[in-house]
């Protein structure tokens, strides 16, 4: 058996695929650091480290003479969100309902893209991550009305650029940011696109953030590393509901912290 | 012969590649069967000859089956591309990308056909 269990819940196979295609779609339509960080793996449960290279000297050594030092490496964090359906809702879809109703379920899924997503953004020191924001070495940018929005994105990606950071670059924005670019134009261009040719490369909403951050795409700056990618799991069932839970284990390093620069709104 | 589509001279081939090469012939020719018998039977207009048709089209697909799961056994590659592919739940394009912008897949087949997991992997190409 597999640890999570799957099998033992008394869910039927054609209520699974809907919870985990709908698990799928809310994750996926939520996510925004796996668009623009890269990703290593999934290396499954087995994996709980990842390597860092380094070396932490030690203060006393064994024997006189013996310089000592610990390999460090970084653990991956392993989340869970629990959730429950009901059984009889679950069993409509073996009857052929048109749809299964899952809300707890989308509630969990929100929860777990965002607090991944928080943790590659702004880190999450319990977990030795540090997020890509508090890292980078830029001063931040300030954006302000959408139609000044194309002049601060170029000049975040001149500053990146200075720091011999090519391109293309994404952008991730806040969800009232992404939407005051969808909704304004200049001359009657939308400043979506405009803001798509400068940065080239995709824009992207995030409601793990406020403002927005340039990031560059090229590759090798920023590291997901995924042990267990995102898994749906069985806890435990009474008459009337099922627990399942969402989880995943991770990391997340910053390699070259010059490689975003943080807009703020 | 029992085969005529062996591209090299068959004195250069071992018993175990002319097996599989059998093998793999004997799937395309269940593949074909199957492709046939199904456009018939949705083009057939006698309900009693396309009830025929479909069966027939089915014990196809059992043909098929078996012939892939002997190719399975002597074939370590075909073994584990179906392991990492067959009977998961995410999205079929997404399952062989996973990490495609890191270090790669995870070499471990295990990893790959986790049944629980969503297998969503790297987003970072899809916008």
């Amino acid at each position: 058996m597999d640890l999570l269990k799957r099998n033992l819940a008394p869910v039927p196979s054609e209520a699974w695929a809907r919870i985990d295609a709908e698990a799928t779609r809310v994750i996926c339509s939520n996510l925004a650091g796996r668009k623009v960080v890269d990703v290593d793996g999934p290396h499954g449960w087995q994996l709980a480290a990842v390597n860092t290279g380094q070396l932490q000297f030690l203060k006393k050594d064994p024997v006189p003479g013996v310089r000592t030092g610990l390999r460090t490496a970084q653990p991956l964090v392993e989340m869970r969100i629990p959730f429950r359906l009901r059984l009889m809702e679950l069993d409509t879809a073996p009857r052929g309902a048109a749809s299964t109703p899952l809300q707890p379920l989308v509630e969990a899924a929100e929860k777990i893209a965002r607090a991944e997503d928080t943790a590659i953004f702004h880190g999450y020191r319990e977990a030795g991550i540090t997020g890509l924001i508090e890292a980078s070495p830029h001063k931040p940018l300030t954006i302000a009305k959408p139609d000044r929005y194309p002049q601060i994105v170029a000049e975040a990606c001149e500053a990146l650029q200075q720091a011999s950071i090519g391109g293309p670059y994404g952008l991730v924005l806040s969800p009232r940011c992404y939407t005051d670019i969808s909704q304004a134009g200049t001359n009657g261009y939308p400043i979506r696109e405009h803001l798509r040719q400068i940065v080239e490369g995709p824009l992207v909403r995030s409601p793990a953030i406020q403002g927005g951050i340039l990031v560059s795409l090229r590759g090798g700056d920023f590291q997901l590393v995924l042990g267990q990618d995102f898994s749906i799991g069985y806890a435990s069932h009474d008459r009337e509901t099922v627990e399942l839970y969402l989880t995943e284990t991770f990391t997340f390093r910053v390699l070259e912290p010059a490689a975003a620069i943080l807009l703020k709104a | 012969m029992a085969s005529d589509t062996y591209h090299e001279p068959l004195e250069l081939l071992p018993e175990a590649v002319r097996n599989l090469h059998r093998g793999l012939a004997s799937l395309i020719e269940e593949l074909e069967a199957i492709d046939w018998y199904q456009q018939r039977a949705a083009a057939c207009s006698d309900e009693e000859l396309k009830r025929v048709l479909l069966h027939n089209r089915d014990e196809e697909i059992e043909h098929a089956a078996m012939v892939l799961e002997w190719i399975r056994r002597n074939s370590p590659e075909f073994d584990r591309e179906l392991r990492a592919y067959l009977f998961t739940d995410g999205r079929i394009a997404r399952l062989p990308i996973q990490g495609k912008h890191g270090s790669g897949k995870s070499e471990n087949p295990e990893v790959q056909r986790s049944p629980g997991s969503l297998g969503i992997g790297s987003l970072k190409a899809e916008e």
